[in-house]
């Protein structure tokens, strides 16, 4: 059993609860042991970053001075929450007149981070420390004939990712150890408009568009996305993108567990498949 | 005859020093302007000053063009330029300084809506302690276009309908503890 601290983040429970309801049979069957952090609180995301760094940095230390109470790796399966956690220990690191700054503001909530704790995305624990082979050895219903894409996104690769960030491999590899076919795709990690879709839709459809032509165009019968943003963007607004730009995508965007979770035998009730907006039952039905 | 020397007008340092002073914006003195950010950039296209001018622009002092223009809201923070800078530049942690800038001197644009879907994710964020997805974007969308909301309505009642989208806020327990932590660094430096 290997030991982790958990950190779900505002979307896993909302607008991207596939991924929180399905991570957890997943760890379950694959020996993790993902404890919640007690009262976590938003990570403060993009947002808060760009508007001010100081209180961003004190409401993401927070969370950390949580988790170094109890010890362990904190993961999160939100590629946002990663890098702003992430970032925010390294600001602390290097710029020691910020961290006074920081570690004053959370006395003032009777707390305090001593800088001990390490932050980490889900898929590259399941890369790193479960790894590939660890995940074939659970696999009970391979997914043979399965063609499917790895959309990495931006924030799991950059700007300080465990993967290359412009031709990272790590999802491919989780892919062909579920028995399926990672299909390759040149715009696997590029942007998919973020939260620029809620402000500037066209923009950001626009650059969805470019994704999923690219994607069906070399064959992928399904996409898997590790981040909730990225889910979002290409599943809830691609019926959207269909009347904006008269294309037809059908093509169902899962999160990263879920398609871990079809081949470890899990139902598919436990991997809330009845979440995604575009139905992936019909290409996942053989192995369901 | 005597010939007239013209000096060049000093340029203004001030507003490449309030960058630099925004952890992340420390970087922007080793530009060597080669333009690869904006080869980079996926929404350059849009930006009123694409990313290696925006640089350009912190350095020869020009603080009013550019925090009144939409260029750094348009960065979607997907670190392609970051990863590729020959000089280790952030540009990213430069386009989210510039931001904080132009919020704390109240130049945002209005030719963006981005400032203001931030504050309404700040304001979410701030008072649950998490922040709650659909109370957020009903109050973005009334302060920018309501006519854009219904347009959306679709993406919200498939969400809604697929259990993705929660009536209600979640509260965090410690919410006493976290305002007096935000209120904290607001006091010590903390944009308004």
């Amino acid at each position: 059993m290997k030991y982790y601290t958990y950190y779900p983040g505002c979307s896993a429970e909302a607008t991207a609860s596939p991924l929180g309801i399905s991570i957890a049979p997943v760890a379950k069957k694959l020996d993790m042991e993902l404890a919640e952090l007690e009262d976590w609180n938003c990570c403060g995301s993009t947002p808060y970053w760009s508007v001010d760094k100081l209180e961003a940095a004190a409401m993401a230390s927070r969370n950390l001075a949580l988790a170094e109470k109890r010890g362990f790796d904190l993961v999160t399966p939100c590629s946002n929450c990663f890098v702003i956690l992430h970032e925010t220990n390294n600001y602390l690191k290097k710029l020691p007149e910020f961290k006074e700054k920081v570690d004053k503001a959370l006395a003032a909530g009777k707390m305090k981070y001593n800088g001990g704790v390490k932050v980490r995305h889900l898929a590259e624990v399941l890369y790193t420390d479960i790894t590939p082979e660890g995940i074939a050895a659970k696999v009970t219903k391979p997914l043979k004939g399965l063609k499917v894409g790895a959309y990495y996104g931006c924030q799991l690769v950059r700007p300080d990712g465990f993967d290359d960030p412009e031709s990272p491999h790590s999802l491919d590899e989780i892919i062909t150890a579920l028995g399926a076919e990672a299909v390759d795709w040149e715009m696997k990690a590029r942007c998919c408009g973020s939260s620029l879709v809620m402000p500037e839709q066209e923009v950001a459809l626009g650059l969805v568009n470019k994704l999923l032509k690219n994607a069906t165009e070399h064959g992928a019968e399904c996409l898997i996305t590790p981040c909730p943003l990225c889910q979002i963007n290409l599943d809830a607004y691609q019926s959207v993108v269909n009347s904006q730009f008269h294309t037809k995508y059908n093509i169902p965007v899962l999160f990263v567990t879920q398609l871990i979770g079809v081949a470890l035998g899990i139902p598919a009730k436990e991997l809330a498949l009845s979440g995604n907006i575009v139905s992936p039952m019909k290409v996942l039905a053989p192995y369901l | 005859m005597a010939e007239t020397m013209v000096e060049a007008p000093a340029a203004d340092v001030s507003f490449i020093n309030e960058v630099c002073a925004i952890p992340g914006g420390e970087s922007i003195n080793s530009c060597i302007q080669c333009g690869v950010c904006t080869g980079s950039c996926p929404t350059a296209n849009q930006w009123d000053y694409p990313p290696r001018r925006v640089i350009a622009m912190v350095r020869a002092g020009l603080r009013d063009e550019l925090l009144s223009s939409n260029s750094m809201w348009f960065c979607v923070s997907c670190y392609s330029c970051t990863v590729r800078c020959p000089r280790d530049i952030k540009p990213a942690d430069i386009m989210h300084a510039l931001e904080i800038i132009a919020i704390r001197s109240g130049k945002s644009t209005k030719q963006s809506n981005t400032p203001i879907m931030y504050r309404c994710f700040v304001d979410s964020a701030r008072s649950n302690g998490r922040v709650y997805e659909l109370g957020m974007m009903i109050k973005l969308f009334l302060k920018t276009n309501p006519l854009a909301a219904l347009k959306l309505a679709p993406v919200g009642l498939g969400l809604f309908l697929h259990k993705r989208l929660p009536l209600k806020p979640s509260r965090i327990k410690g919410m006493s503890g976290l305002k007096a932590i935000l209120n904290k660094a607001r006091e010590l430096g903390g944009a308004k």
